[in-house]
């Protein structure tokens, strides 16, 4: 299945989980929020949310900013 | 205290924020954020890269300094909102400097779209701390839609042209309900020191402070600068005078009638 991880296209494991996706890119333990499909996922539920086909996923964190 | 700055139902000491853009590491951010006394410093919300070692976060709650996360590089309500909500989730705070801007050569707010986020956002919950133009129209429009405080440029972000207009900054000052907070177009410490001659409740330094030769150096003089105005528009300044006016006694001179 495809999905959009932070603008990039990817191939990914069908029943793959928000927070298996989280975890491939961070091991911070705070500072990271998630947007699906353009909504903010609380991390409360990360684990919960299974990837569909074509989602977008946005991984943010604090970055130096004026 | 004797002169709290207080924001949003929060009081500060300090009325430097300092913006966390254009450092060159953690260590120079940290050295500068103790210099310049700030207790309220930003941050920008960017994809996660996994090859990033260490975190802004970890600096500024080390320093006890509280994060202000902002919407910059959104050129849309519709990203500026996400951006917001996405902040408050990643950093739990609702509180949020606002940009919105139109190009990326000007990086002017679009007072279009600014608007419209910030109405958005304050039905969301959120405190909206919006970076405004120098438009005394726009700022009580802001205001009205429920802005914790309006956050006008001195000049473009990172021109270091100082304050170009002071007599739209002035109308800000005189008509705002909300703390009035200088963004934008610092270059130097006595554009910081005008900014609360004008009457503005704090500045916010980003560039300036950053990318000066010695960050914490200017940090130090931005703080002070920020002091020394705050104190002058307190004082009251002497009235402009077209001609002297001799502060020695007039009377009692060498070879005077008596």
């Amino acid at each position: 299945m495809r999905v959009t991880l932070n603008g990039q296209s990817r191939d990914v494991a069908k029943g793959l989980s928000l927070a298996d996706v989280v975890a491939q890119l961070t091991d911070a333990p705070r500072g990271i929020a998630v947007a699906l499909n353009a909504a903010v996922v609380p991390r409360g539920n990360w684990a919960a949310t299974t990837l569909a086909d074509d989602d977008r996923i946005e991984v943010l964190t604090a970055v130096q900013g004026g | 205290m004797d002169d709290p700055f207080v924001l949003a139902g929060e009081t500060f000491t300090s009325r430097l924020v300092m913006g966390t853009g254009g450092v060159s590491s953690l260590e120079v951010l940290d050295a500068a954020l103790e210099a310049s006394g700030a207790e309220l410093t930003t941050v920008a919300m960017r994809r996660v890269d996994p090859g990033t070692r260490g975190s802004i976060l970890d600096v500024i709650t080390h320093r006890g300094v509280r994060v202000l996360p902002n919407t910059a590089g959104c050129y849309t309500a519709g990203d500026a909102v996400l951006t917001a909500q996405l902040a408050r989730e990643a950093m739990d705070t609702n509180w949020i400097k606002l940009e919105v801007i139109a190009d990326e050569h000007t990086l002017l707010p679009d007072a279009v779209e600014l608007l419209d986020a910030a109405e958005k956002l304050v039905d969301d919950g959120f405190v909206v701390l919006p970076y405004t133009n120098d438009d005394p129209v726009l700022a009580h429009r802001l205001e009205q839609v429920g802005c914790a405080a309006v956050m006008p440029l001195g000049a473009p972000i990172g021109s270091g042209l100082g304050i170009r207009n002071p007599h739209n900054i002035d109308l800000i000052v005189e008509n705002a309900g909300v703390p009035v907070i200088l963004d934008a177009g610092i270059g130097t410490a006595s554009d910081a020191a005008l900014a609360m001659e004008l009457g503005c409740d704090a500045v916010l330094i980003a560039s300036a402070i950053t990318r000066a030769q010695v960050p914490a150096l200017m940090a130090e003089a931005m703080r002070k600068a920020v002091e020394a105005g705050r104190l002058a528009a307190r004082a009251g300044r002497i009235p402009v005078r077209r001609y002297a006016r001799a502060s020695s006694p007039a009377e009692g001179t060498v070879g005077s009638a008596s």
